[in-house]
């Protein structure tokens, strides 16, 4: 299998310093905020990847940049084998766009009510100058909604049945990569199920690969070949799922894992983790989790740990 | 058994509207002992954010309550006037909502809001408020609590402004706290830390808690008793370990199956075919009926059996028998 994403060294700094004047009156220093720091992955062909991390990890931040929808810092994304932003051929740039869809967590935001159904499916062929003709009818029927929906309004919708429309915006260039950043976050876990399935359903019948964000453990473990695991802005471990829910490298995945609440956790008596997410703008020397980290050392605090390779997963981690 | 604090009886909230009275809650009935969490969940329009409401006499106008009883230590609170209300919300009543920057006051700190609270409830000394107030602060888990005193809600992180908010409802030292959706805002591991704190608090205090939530995992890790809710009906009622593992409504059922927690290793996850009906449009007889996979035609004509003392479901055909 060959890889259809590759994420090398990807880093993005955000500036979230006040303007001049203030810096300026105040004595205030620049203030920057690595989102992502240092990130590499890749995602094979025709399989889910489940990148999982509390807010302000960085996931969101890693999906817009593999979609093309913010510069990265340093490092690359490559989709195909494309760079969007250093590609010089204007044709691959856009038969690459046109690869790459995505899903957005909430359908009651990511609809333009004005449009109608039909309009809002075709958007992603038309801008390209295709052959739009049948074509809403067809994925209407595909993700489960009647043909004869494609002349409502999105407000005519429930959530779950406009997510179905995303669905289907998303599969009408025939993409190849879909995002789906927290595709089922606002959903109710009725309509959550149904939205999953019709997702997997997808992916076995297109052939399609899936980089899945989401905060929540049991979408990701339930969805994904592989997941990697986010911790302010830095990759702390990416395993198979099997592996990486039965036996976790790193104590931040371990601590995540362990604080899910789960469905036979009656009086489970946890000891809650400790401590917060630190400052993004001031992260902690050395490993980023070392504060909240049961065991931390002194090599911990002064030395950021690299990646190491222990059988199929990937963790960094001086104790794993 | 431990003292009973909270009984709802039959409570009903109607909203008129134009074109029709709609129904967010009817005929809903539970009751919670000191010590006691009861979960009460539900999907989004279930009606159970509105039955906390009806219980601390928040309903937004032109909602009411229309039938039933609410009891409170026996005595009855649901027809009282406003100004005693007040005085039983924040006294006896502590309220925890979803979003904690919201609930707090941005313009004042959190000794203003803290202190403010308790001269309004308790006869006592501005000095002793404060005192109290600091106590408070210690007692949900805040890192120096005496610095942290004097800062405003938006120097807190969000775990850590919802303990702010867990204080100000126990400030009062009521005996019963409902909390609605209390950590949807928050991250897992924040998450697990306010639960372990609401449950430490319920058992060292014996306050009684409501925790309104739509998530499974959070009812079977915190609630002693779980209410299911579905179209302002209660489903199921009974005891948490039952309703999860041997659900009785085939509602429950099918929200079990379609967690992916649940269907681990399991390909595809159960689908509940369908949506919960629109208040204008719930369906005559069983509310669940076009959804059910157990419908038969009682169910479609004859109004829904109620769920009484011993019988845990709402259903003339349940999966399994009451237990007695």
């Amino acid at each position: 299998m060959s890889a259809l994403v590759s994420v090398r060294n990807l880093t993005r700094i955000f500036d979230v310093s006040k303007p001049w004047l203030n810096r300026l009156i105040e004595r205030l220093p620049r203030a920057l905020l690595k989102a992502v720091h240092d990130v590499s992955f890749e995602i094979e062909e025709k399989t889910i990847y489940g990148l999982v991390g509390e807010s302000g990890s960085g996931k969101s931040t890693i999906g817009k940049m593999i979609v093309g929808l913010l510069p990265p810092t340093d490092g690359s994304v490559e989709v195909g084998g494309v760079n969007l932003f250093t590609e010089a051929d204007p044709a691959r740039v856009a038969k690459t766009r046109s690869d790459i869809q995505m899903i957005f967590q909430d359908p009651y935001a990511s609809l333009n009510p004005r449009w109608r159904v039909r309009a809002i499916i075709e958007e992603p062929v038309t801008v390209l100058g295709g052959d739009t003709g049948g074509l809403a009818e067809r994925l209407l029927e595909q993700v489960g909604l009647s043909a004869s929906d494609a002349g409502k309004y999105p407000h005519e919708f429930s959530g779950g049945q406009r997510q179905r429309i995303c669905v289907a915006r998303a599969l009408a260039s025939k993409p190849k990569l879909l995002v789906c950043d927290e595709p089922t976050s606002a959903l109710d876990v009725s309509v959550q199920a149904q939205v999953l399935n019709l997702m997997s359903d997808l992916q076995e019948e297109l052939g399609l690969t899936y980089l899945l964000i989401s905060h929540d453990l049991t979408v990701v473990q339930h969805m994904a070949t592989k997941v990697g695991v986010l911790y302010l802005g830095r990759l702390v471990e990416e395993a198979p799922r099997e592996d990486l829910f039965t036996s976790p490298k790193h104590p931040y995945t371990r601590m995540l894992l362990e604080a899910a609440p789960r469905l036979d956790g009656f009086g489970r008596q946890v000891d809650p983790p400790r401590g917060e997410i630190p400052d993004p703008i001031n992260p902690p020397s050395g490993c980023a989790f070392h504060p909240r980290c049961p065991l931390a050392v002194d090599r911990c605090k002064s030395e950021p740990p690299q990646m190491r390779d222990i059988g199929q997963t990937r963790v960094a981690c001086h104790m794993a | 058994m431990a003292e009973r604090v909270l009984r709802v009886a039959d409570l009903t909230v109607e909203i008129p509207t134009r074109h029709a009275v709609l129904r967010p809650v009817d005929q809903v009935g539970f009751d919670i002992a000191a010590g006691e969490v009861l979960g009460v969940v539900g999907e989004s329009g279930a009606g159970k954010s509105m039955t906390g409401n009806a219980v601390i006499g928040l309903l937004d106008p032109p909602a009411r309550i229309t039938g039933g009883q609410i009891t409170l230590h026996g005595e009855r609170i649901d027809n009282l006037p406003a100004d005693q209300m007040r005085r039983i919300r924040g006294n006896e009543i502590g309220m925890v909502f979803q979003d904690p920057l919201t609930s707090l006051n941005p313009l004042l700190t959190v000794r203003e809001q803290l202190t403010e609270t308790i001269l309004q409830h308790l006869p006592v000394s501005k000095a002793e408020a404060e005192a109290r107030a600091l106590a408070g602060l210690e007692e949900v888990g805040i890192p120096a609590a005496a610095r942290r005193l004097d800062a405003y809600p938006h120097q807190f992180s969000g775990g850590m402004r919802q303990r702010v908010v867990i204080a100000l409802a126990l400030c009062a030292e009521p005996s019963l706290i409902i909390a609605d959706e209390p950590t949807t805002a928050l991250d897992v591991s924040v998450q697990a830390q306010i639960i372990a704190l609401l449950k430490r608090l319920c058992r060292e205090r014996g306050t009684a808690v409501m925790l309104i939530t739509h998530d499974m995992g959070v009812i079977a890790e915190a609630a002693d008793r779980v209410a299911v809710m579905y179209a302002g009906r209660l489903a199921e009622l009974g005891d948490v370990r039952d309703v999860l593992t041997n659900p009785a409504h085939p509602y429950t059922a099918g929200l079990m199956a379609s967690t992916p927690l649940a269907a681990q290793g399991h390909h595809r996850l159960n689908q509940i075919p369908g949506t919960m009906p629109r208040l204008d449009a719930i369906p005559d007889g069983c509310a669940f009926n076009p959804r059910c996979p157990r419908v038969a035609d009682k169910c479609r004509k004859e109004p829904r059996p109620r769920v009484e003392e011993g019988d845990r479901a709402s259903c003339w055909f349940p999966l399994q028998e009451a237990v007695a």
